[in-house]
């Protein structure tokens, strides 16, 4: 039986762990000034092309404000994909997965880091271009109940980093082709979530994508937001969304643990976990 | 396979010195060449490492070093029978002996680019839950010891080869392992860090209750480091013992040193002799004079040694008998050099 100080110490060395991945993150991204740069202001570019676009066309104001919002979230996922999900690769490729493996802390814990670093410099990313649409685009917003934004907002990024986190256990054992699997999972969650057009549920779209996209936490997240945000909904209109994030959390966290340890326990006995270029 | 004998595991009457590792029929395969079948990479190896000793593992490449070493860090399972360290299961106690141990493999240099030494061995420090001040003291010492204070500053991307090798030792000994994994650890490195380095390890290991399993191509390293030394080939542990016995068991025999040019065409007719237990054959680009190392049954077999090595077109320049080596050891029971 494990008693409780050792529990207490494993806890405290996990969220040391956590604390100095999400420094590595931070400082690591904040240290290269061309990464900063094009990390916040390539971005701004797209939205702004979007934004001009719908108002160029006749298109609402919402309209506007719908692709500011979107393209500040989605990249979050981007994040996620680039950043954490693939990131095993990358320290498997460093020898970096090796240490960790052999190191006396949960896997979780150091993908927590990662998430931890990585959502905090996207966040810097995403005011960048929510700052956008206020000062230079003008884009109209209405927040009437802030607190549900910032719940939503947090259930959002929880599930995402959360299935961020299921990935992650694939891309421990792949090699190469983690690059086109990475692509392969971007453009389509960018589309089918609805972060260049004002709604994934609009009539124009077909029912079969509008069901697909809604298995993927930004599309619920995402929708619940602009809602938020632009149409000034309360929590009231809302908390199927916020029912359907916290079941997607309670979902793919613990699945994410399964498979994060099915994956090392299948390297280890493949002799795939510290493989390099494959 | 050669075991050390009982009365060497005992320090006394009564007192046996505790297991940091032991194996029992370990066994590992890997999928091969299709239509080829498994590959064999260890073979039923039985070892018993103790604690405050540094045990060798000589082996050319291939021979299952690495995969031994995997094992024991948990990094990888064994496809059959058993492995222990310090008493714990490494298949069912991982957590447990990861609190124990390091791994430092040469020629890798894990860590992060853009951070700093000094930040880098934070971060691993972090990875073992130390403690802040107790962290900022360790790295002192290890960057004190390890000659980094210069470098403490400097990015890792801009280190020189050996530094990062220096960099890694450091992260290798950051947690003060009970139990620590050196796979060829001077792997790249000059004279002077691979100095250091040994200097390191034989220091610290008389702070007592620490275990080394080296794996290295360096025989001289092995003889004046290891406390024993295993010879593995083809995933078999062919000996086990203190250099100095190993070189007692060789001595019966004898050991011959023997310069020619050219290089022999046809080695293995050479290797063929009746006689001789193993040849090794080190070209020196520059004058042109190969060496032979011979290990030799008896020297009765030296005239048809000599008439085999004219028979490959090569002039004797000089021949003379020599002490054996732990290299001769190693020729003896593999029957080539490990550069070969």
């Amino acid at each position: 039986m494990i008693s409780g100080p050792t529990i207490r110490k494993d806890l405290s060395n996990n969220l040391r762990a956590a604390y100095a991945r999400m420094w590595v993150r931070l400082r690591g991204s904040n240290r290269d000034p061309i990464a900063l740069a094009s990390e916040i202001g390539l971005p701004i570019l797209t939205i702004g092309a979007y934004v001009i676009l719908y108002h160029a066309i006749g298109l609402p104001a919402s309209a506007g404000a719908a692709v500011i919002v979107g393209g500040a979230m989605i990249a979050f996922w981007t994040n996620v994909l680039w950043n954490m999900s693939s990131q095993w690769f990358w320290e498997r490729e460093q020898g970096n997965l090796e240490m960790y493996m052999v190191a006396p802390v949960s896997r979780m814990s150091i993908l927590l880091g990662m998430a931890l670093g990585g959502s905090l410099n996207t966040a810097i990313r995403a005011l960048g271009i929510v700052l956008l649409g206020i000062f230079v685009f003008q884009v109209p917003f209405q927040v009437r109940d802030p607190f549900s934004v910032g719940l939503v907002f947090f259930l959002t990024l929880a599930a995402l980093y959360s299935l961020g986190m299921l990935f992650a256990s694939l891309f421990m054992l792949y090699g190469r082709e983690a690059w086109n699997t990475a692509n392969l999972l971007q453009e389509p969650v960018y589309f089918l979530s609805g972060a260049y057009f004002p709604a994934i549920y609009a009539p124009i779209v077909p029912f079969g994508l509008q069901v697909a996209g809604s298995l993927i936490p930004m599309t619920i997240g995402l929708d619940a937001i602009r809602r938020l945000v632009i149409n000034g909904a309360s929590i009231t209109s809302i908390w199927p969304e916020v029912l359907a994030l916290i079941a997607c959390i309670l979902i793919l966290f613990p699945l994410a643990r399964h498979s994060l340890n099915y994956m090392e326990s299948l390297g280890k006995k493949e002799g795939r976990l510290t493989l390099r270029w494959q | 396979m050669e075991l050390l004998s009982e009365t060497h595991l005992f320090l006394g009457p009564g007192l046996k010195r505790d297991l940091s590792i032991e194996t029992k029929g370990l066994r590992r395969l890997f999928k091969g060449i299709p239509g080829k079948g498994d590959v064999v990479a260890l073979d039923q190896v039985d070892l018993e490492v103790y604690d405050d000793e540094i045990f060798g593992l000589l082996g050319p490449n291939g021979a299952g070093k690495t995969t031994l070493i995997k094992i024991l860090s948990t990094l990888l399972l064994p496809t059959q029978g058993e492995a222990r360290i310090k008493g714990l299961d490494v298949v069912k106690q991982a957590p447990q002996i990861r609190r124990m141990i390091n791994l430092v493999s040469g020629g890798e240099t894990p860590g992060y680019g853009i951070l700093s030494v000094k930040e880098n061995l934070w971060f691993f420090s972090q990875l073992y839950g130390l403690p802040r001040d107790f962290a900022k003291d360790r790295i002192t010492k290890l960057v004190d010891q390890l000659e980094l204070q210069d470098y403490l500053n400097t990015r890792m991307a801009k280190l020189s080869t050996g530094y990062k090798q220096r960099l890694n030792l450091a992260r290798g000994f950051v947690n003060d392992p009970a139990l620590l994994f050196l796979d060829e650890p001077t792997l790249g490195l000059d004279v002077i860090s691979a100095r250091h380095l040994r200097t390191l390890v034989k220091g610290w290991i008389k702070t007592g209750g620490k275990t080394v399993l080296l794996t290295t191509h360096y025989m001289a390293e092995a003889d004046q480091m290891c406390d024993r030394v295993g010879i593995i080939n083809h995933g078999k542990i062919l000996a086990c013992d203190t250099p100095q016995r190993l070189k007692t068991k060789v001595a019966g025999g004898a050991t011959w040193k023997i310069e020619i040019t050219p290089n022999l065409s046809q080695p293995e007719s050479v290797k063929s002799v009746q006689g001789v237990l193993g040849l090794s054959q080190n070209d020196n680009i520059e004058t042109g004079i190969t060496t032979l190392k011979l290990v030799l049954e008896d020297e009765s077999v030296m005239s048809d040694l000599l008439s085999k090595i004219r028979d490959n077109g090569c002039k004797v320049l000089n021949m003379g008998k020599s002490e054996p080596t732990l290299e001769d050891v190693y020729i003896s029971l593999v029957g080539t050099g490990l550069e070969e």
